[in-house]
């Protein structure tokens, strides 16, 4: 089954159009008033509205980054339809990039590229892509359509039922912080969850995403996992996105569920504030226990 | 106590923060079957946060719990209320990791040979100053240590030099500028015992050090490495105040005098790629030029990031071609064949402008303009996957195909001498 969205019927992704954010009140920075936490918060925004964008048309180089840009916003829409806590993929190569003006919509570019599965030990799928930055006022999510070989013979495999298994339980919810860690390390058992962050990421990731951002999930600051709903495990997630261009590294805190029928959908999401000290997360409690095993 | 002690020792080596202050460690004495199953609903209130060390199973064995501070009362008053005894072991769980780590530092083995270096992992900082004055008593005919300048908070800033006589002419590697790319510093530890190893050993290396001068810069930003070890993994930029904002800091690869202050950088302190009050203004970024400016010549120039898999050339600041782009297009190209040819890691290489992104104010912009034809820089592995986090077991095989390129170009700068 391909996997594009077709641009009218653009409701049929999880959830849309827009993902839902937090009703509570803003966050504020710890020991910082209201304020200077919601200027730093448009510093990433004015910054990549003020970059010139490169507005070549026709071939692009697909090494450059306005190719490898589209291409990565295709993978944040991949991984939101196909992730798992066994399969993300990552782009490996741009083999050939087309970027036109649509006449009052925005930019179209038109994507041939190789994607890897990071989770699987890099099995590699060839895709073709339709991307659709738009012009307009108000913010929109940017518009794909894709086609990967071999995406149809994906399923769900006897890992992710054994995952959901052993965590479908409530006696021990899963809780840990710091993945990976500083040394790049985690371990066997966290990995999955690892992987669950950065589908439910690439939400927010795609959400985000125009011509002057390039996002990747820098690291899981902590996840805890709720209650089952509907028999989907329930996942609360504080995440760290890295943005390269700025080279900003965004917080944000979601609760996602995942199922092997139901896929990964995220629920909630609530951007934090950048806090001057940058040290201490906002409002942050005493920290939850180390993830145990079994 | 000693199996107690031994406990703490894992929660420090995982947890180095501050997250323990006001915890309590709890022995609790069952002294029945209802206890114990009081204890068992406890021990399932996951607001509580409770970490048994010992779980309830039965009323012979202690029970042993770490509190949170902020569940103290409630539990205190449900053990009281049910007439459970218990005693508190340890008063504050923080405060005994503090003097556990305090002993664990006095008593770490720090390698007394280059030779008994572990390059395969992150090192502090005083490891790895401790490294270079190593490597340099060992090899005193080959390398020697120069203090080139003081960072903000007043670390040295160092560089080692090989060298095998006066005069020569100069090639720069740098590492670590941006304290969070890790692997950058690490792979410049492994650069610089790579280069007294190949040295009458390998008749590449070996040729141009007898004509060129290396110098190597591991720790570029020792204050911002100090902060990602303590406080701040993910922090990048100085660690100099800016007057008038809560926000620290400089990128101090947007400080350099080439296209400073214009599109591609910014005029906020608090962002990441904050270019300063104005060029050279961080001693980090002031002390590299004063360097190069006196020694004068310097042929090639290469400084070093993370991530992204690339090998770049000016400019950053502007579209407009550097004069040698041709020259420096092919070279980058044999280099990262080079490089590809160890791991088939997959490398992009252009200018910085249509490659990566506009930048302005960058080092190698500002280098290239000095006449350093030869100006590069790298970004090093992955492509996002563990981005600044990059597991410490691919130290190593990054260093080592880096090096391939990078004896590409100090091949092809010896050869083509201007």
């Amino acid at each position: 089954m391909f996997c594009w969205v077709s641009l009218v019927l653009i409701s049929l992704f999880q959830p849309s159009p827009a993902l839902p954010v937090s009703q509570e009140p803003p966050v504020s920075c710890r020991g910082w008033l209201s304020g200077p936490a919601d200027h730093l918060n448009t510093i990433q925004q004015s910054e990549s509205e003020s970059s010139a964008v490169d507005m070549s048309t026709g071939d692009l180089e697909p090494s450059h980054y306005p190719a490898r840009r589209a291409a990565q916003v295709v993978l944040h829409h991949l991984n939101t339809r196909h992730g798992s806590p066994f399969r993300v993929f990552g782009l490996k190569e741009v083999h050939r990039a087309r970027a036109e003006d649509v006449a009052s919509e925005g930019r179209k570019y038109d994507l041939d590229f190789s994607v890897t599965d990071w989770a699987s030990g890099g099995s590699v799928l060839r895709c073709s892509a339709q991307v659709l930055f738009s012009r307009s006022e108000q913010h929109n999510l940017p518009e794909v359509q894709c086609q990967c070989e071999g995406l149809q013979q994906l399923n769900t495999s006897s890992d992710e039922k054994d995952f959901y298994h052993k965590h479908n339980t409530p006696d021990h919810h899963v809780s840990a912080q710091d993945i990976p860690d500083s040394y790049g390390n985690m371990s066997q058992e966290i990995k999955p969850f690892w992987h669950l962050a950065h589908v439910a990421a690439s939400f927010i990731m795609l959400q985000e995403s125009n011509e002057n951002t390039e996002y990747n999930m820098a690291q899981v600051a902590s996840v805890t996992q709720q209650e089952s709903k509907h028999n989907q495990l329930m996942l609360k997630y504080h995440v760290l996105l890295h943005d390269l261009p700025s080279q900003e590294i965004i917080h944000w805190k979601l609760l996602a569920s995942w199922s092997p029928d139901g896929g990964v959908r995220v629920l909630e999401t609530e951007r934090q504030p950048k806090c001057p000290h940058n040290a201490d997360l906002p409002n942050s409690t005493v920290p939850t226990t180390t993830f145990t095993a079994n | 106590m000693k199996g107690l002690l031994v406990l703490i020792a894992l929660f420090v080596a995982v947890i180095g923060k501050n997250t323990f202050k006001g915890h309590q460690v709890l022995r609790i004495t069952a002294n029945n079957e209802a206890q114990i199953t009081l204890l068992k609903e406890l021990s399932e209130q996951a607001h509580l946060r409770l970490d048994f060390w010992m779980e309830p199973i039965r009323e012979s064995l202690p029970i042993d719990v770490r509190v949170p501070f902020n569940s103290l009362q409630t539990v205190k008053d449900f053990l009281a209320q049910n007439h459970i005894e218990y005693r508190v072991m340890i008063e504050d769980v923080q405060n005994l990791l503090d003097e556990e780590e305090r002993q664990m530092l006095k008593s770490r083995p720090t390698p007394r040979t280059t030779d008994d270096f572990v390059f395969s992992s992150y090192h502090d900082l005083n490891t790895i100053y401790a490294f270079m004055d190593t490597l340099v008593a060992e090899n005193s005919n080959l390398v020697s240590k120069i203090v080139i300048g003081q960072s903000y908070e007043g670390r040295p800033l160092n560089v080692l030099r090989f060298s095998t006589g006066a005069n020569h002419p100069g090639m720069w590697i740098d590492t670590g500028i941006h304290s969070r790319e890790w692997v950058t510093q690490a792979s410049g530890i492994w650069f610089a015992k790579k280069i007294v190893t190949d040295y009458g050993r390998k008749p590449s290396l070996t040729n141009i050090l007898n004509n060129y001068d290396i110098y190597l810069e591991i720790v570029t930003n020792p204050d911002g490495y100090q902060y990602t070890q303590t406080i701040n993994r993910m922090w990048r930029k100085t660690r100099k105040p800016n007057p008038g904002s809560d926000c620290v800091g400089v990128d101090p690869n947007r400080n350099w005098d080439a296209g400073f202050g214009g599109t591609g950088s910014s005029n906020n302190p608090c962002s990441e790629t904050y270019h300063g009050p104005s060029a050279e203004s961080e001693p980090e970024v002031k002390a590299i030029v004063d360097f190069v400016k006196s020694h004068g010549n310097l042929k090639a120039f290469v400084s070093i990031h993370s991530y992204s898999q690339m090998l770049l050339y000016p400019y950053g600041y502007t579209h407009t071609p550097a004069k040698d782009q041709a020259e420096l297009h092919v070279l980058a190209r044999k280099a990262i064949t080079k490089l590809q040819s160890l791991y088939e890691t997959q490398y992009k290489y252009g200018s910085i402008v249509t490659t990566i992104y506009q930048a302005s104010g960058g080092t190698i912009d500002w280098t290239y303009d000095q006449g350093i034809k030869y100006s590069y820089t790298f970004e090093l592995r992955d492509t996002g996957r563990f981005g600044f986090l990059l597991p410490a077991n691919q130290i190593v095989p990054t260093a080592k195909e880096t090096w391939l390129a990078l004896m590409a170009i100090m091949k092809h700068t010896k050869n083509n001498p201007y």
